[in-house]
């Protein structure tokens, strides 16, 4: 402090009306737009349900049940579309699941060195961020073909059990529900790897420590006690591949064959509600945009249950 | 590892510290790493297919006249997807442009302004909304903007469909950026007497403002990717962009899409060749996004 401040008088300067009135409406406009990401979410499920309303009164809860998809005579039932998206779903998480669980225990134990790891984390993102068109260009060329020669094989040899049958229509060379599972497969394999590889990085230290000082083996430790801790977190990420399974779009509509028919064969045509909207979408009038409406319904309806059940679990954990 | 072979002290066991390497709890755990090695290889297995098959077919198919001309019609030669490209850019625009300022402004409430129990539910939201599958944003635009006649088929439709899908992942990166700058920062803006707007908008967001910009890269990358939205509300155009309310407007994704199934070999190999820049730039966005996060 030098002399000629001493004698200065500091008066501390009240905030101006101005200045706690704009403060004020800041903080409301954050929380005007936060609140408005559930608005959005909510506006979503209305505006899927209210166009959907013209068909609900038409043809009620039975329209989950019927088979029948018939634009000309007015008749909609969104049966195989159900049977089609769960089917395929589950086909790519059958084979998704354990592949990337176990990538993900690869990424998260110290057997590589870190910076393969690095670098491995980062190619199985990449897989992520191909866009969904792409994957199907490439399945029609790549995947089909090759699915045709193993189909063959299985049908051959197989062909007893209903699910390597022969299909009714289509060929075993085709779009069916084994190429879109597959392709399902690889497109949730990332999402899965990523969240797991999260959840058993996040395990305590001193419970793996406490392990080996047991004298387990790396094997003993992970499976009796690392992924046991983590598993909420493996489930999680298992729904939420489902739930991007479930809405996936693009790939499936170009590799799944788009027929509206039920089938035990995986070799067969099928249909999820997904593609029915992409295809039919564009030149759809009237009653059937309706009955397309109401199928969109159904479906945020399934991915909104899958996801807040996936967070659900997470915010269980977190609670610990 | 040493082993004990002499006589030990009553009460301890003996035993020695080596794991002999025929035991079956060894072999088991020899077993179990080769089979997550497999794992591992089937799981970069797709990503070697689908990258060498598309630099394959796509190379071959690549000239600089695709950068400039239009889309081809079947039995046509050459053709290109400049419009395309043109359509994607400013839809993806109009998306960020929407989705930024809403995303950022909402994850300042949640770290800054927000307590306990709000700022679980919004996340949670936010959460839930990002599992939304994007052919519903599609659909849900649609309704709103096209069959009210509010603007028709056009780059503007596009663009609030993709700034749907782009919101929560911007949210959750601006979250997560806002949360890592350190409370220090907020107190000594405080302390100098600023206030809520001013240590916000001058001291925070600034802080944070690297770790934002790569939210909006990746987010902007996954919408340049995206089909489903589009096709209910852009659909496609063979000419270049003429206005943004009421005309379709071409999409590289889309054009893929179109392309892709067609018979006339030209437009496939068009489709190969926007699906090869299509990739190209979605990868670049996230390379650059991960480098720029990895940097710090």
């Amino acid at each position: 402090m030098n002399a000629s401040a001493q004698g200065r008088q500091v008066d501390p300067k009240n905030r101006s009306e101005a200045d706690r009135t704009l403060d004020r409406s800041f903080i409301w406009t954050t929380r005007i737009f936060a609140f408005g990401i559930a608005a959005i979410l909510l506006w979503i499920g209305f505006q899927v349900g209210s166009q959907g309303i013209e068909a609900l009164q038409e043809f009620g809860l039975g329209f989950l049940f019927t088979s029948d998809w018939n634009p000309p005579r007015s008749i909609y039932g969104v049966l195989p579309q159900i049977y089609g998206t769960l089917a395929s779903s589950f086909i790519g998480l059958l084979i998704a699941v354990p592949i990337g669980i176990g990538t993900a225990v690869l990424l998260s134990e110290n057997i590589l060195p870190l910076s393969i790891r690095t670098v491995l984390v980062f190619l199985v993102e990449l897989l992520a961020a191909i866009p969904s068109v792409v994957y199907g260009l490439w399945g029609i060329f790549v995947l089909i073909p090759f699915l045709g020669t193993v189909g063959r094989w299985l049908n051959e040899y197989f062909g007893w059990l209903p699910i390597f049958s022969t299909p009714q229509s289509g060929a075993i060379g085709g779009p069916g529900l084994l190429p879109a599972g597959i392709i399902l497969a690889i497109m949730t394999l990332p999402i899965i790897t990523a969240i797991s590889r999260d959840a058993l990085a996040s395990v305590p230290k001193n419970l793996r420590e406490a392990a080996y000082g047991l004298g387990c083996t790396r094997w003993e430790t992970l499976l009796r006690v690392i992924i046991p801790t983590a598993f909420s977190g493996i489930v999680s990420a298992v729904m939420l591949a489902l739930g991007r399974a479930m809405g996936e779009t693009m790939a499936v509509t170009m590799l799944i064959g788009n027929s509206n028919r039920i089938s035990p064969s995986l070799f067969a045509p099928s249909n999820t509600i997904a593609s029915l909207l992409a295809n039919q979408f564009a030149e759809a009038g009237g009653l059937q945009i309706s009955a397309l409406m109401y199928a969109a319904f159904v479906l945020f309806i399934l991915t909104l249950i899958v996801n807040i059940l996936a967070e659900l679990v997470v915010l269980r954990v977190k609670r610990l | 590892m040493t082993s004990f072979s002499e006589q030990p002290q009553t009460g301890f066991a003996r035993g020695s510290l080596n794991r002999s390497s025929n035991s079956p709890r060894t072999l088991f755990n020899n077993l179990m790493n080769g089979v997550i090695f497999a794992c591992g290889a089937l799981a970069l297995l797709p990503l070697l297919l689908v990258l060498s098959y598309l630099l394959f077919k796509g190379f071959s198919s690549l000239s600089f006249d695709l950068f400039t001309e239009l889309p081809p019609a079947p039995l046509d030669k050459g053709g290109g997807f400049g419009n395309a490209i043109v359509g994607t850019a400013i839809m993806v625009g109009i998306g960020a442009l929407i989705s930024v300022p809403i995303g950022v402004a909402a994850a300042v409430y949640l770290t800054e302004f927000s307590k306990g129990n709000t700022a679980r539910w919004i996340r949670f939201a936010t959460n839930v909304l990002s599992g939304v599958p994007s052919i519903i944003a599609g659909v849900v635009t649609y309704g709103i903007l096209v069959a009210t006649k509010i603007v028709g088929y056009s780059a503007i439709a596009g663009g609030v469909a993709l700034s749907i899908l782009m919101l929560p992942i911007i949210v959750r990166t601006t979250d997560e950026a806002l949360q890592l700058v350190s409370q220090d920062l907020r107190q000594a803006a405080v302390g100098i007497g600023a206030t809520n707007y001013q240590t916000v908008l001058q001291v925070v967001l600034p802080a944070a403002l690297p770790s934002i910009v790569t939210g909006v890269t990746l987010s902007v990358a996954r919408a340049a990717g995206e089909t489903a939205p589009l096709i209910f509300t852009a659909l496609f155009s063979g000419f270049w962009l003429r206005s943004l309310i009421d005309e379709p407007v071409a999409s590289l994704a889309v054009l893929v899409y179109n392309f892709a199934t067609s018979f006339d070999q030209n437009q496939q190999s068009v489709a190969w060749a926007a699906s090869l820049i299509l990739v190209l730039l979605v990868l670049i966005a996230s390379i650059i996004a991960r480098f720029a996060t990895r940097s710090k």
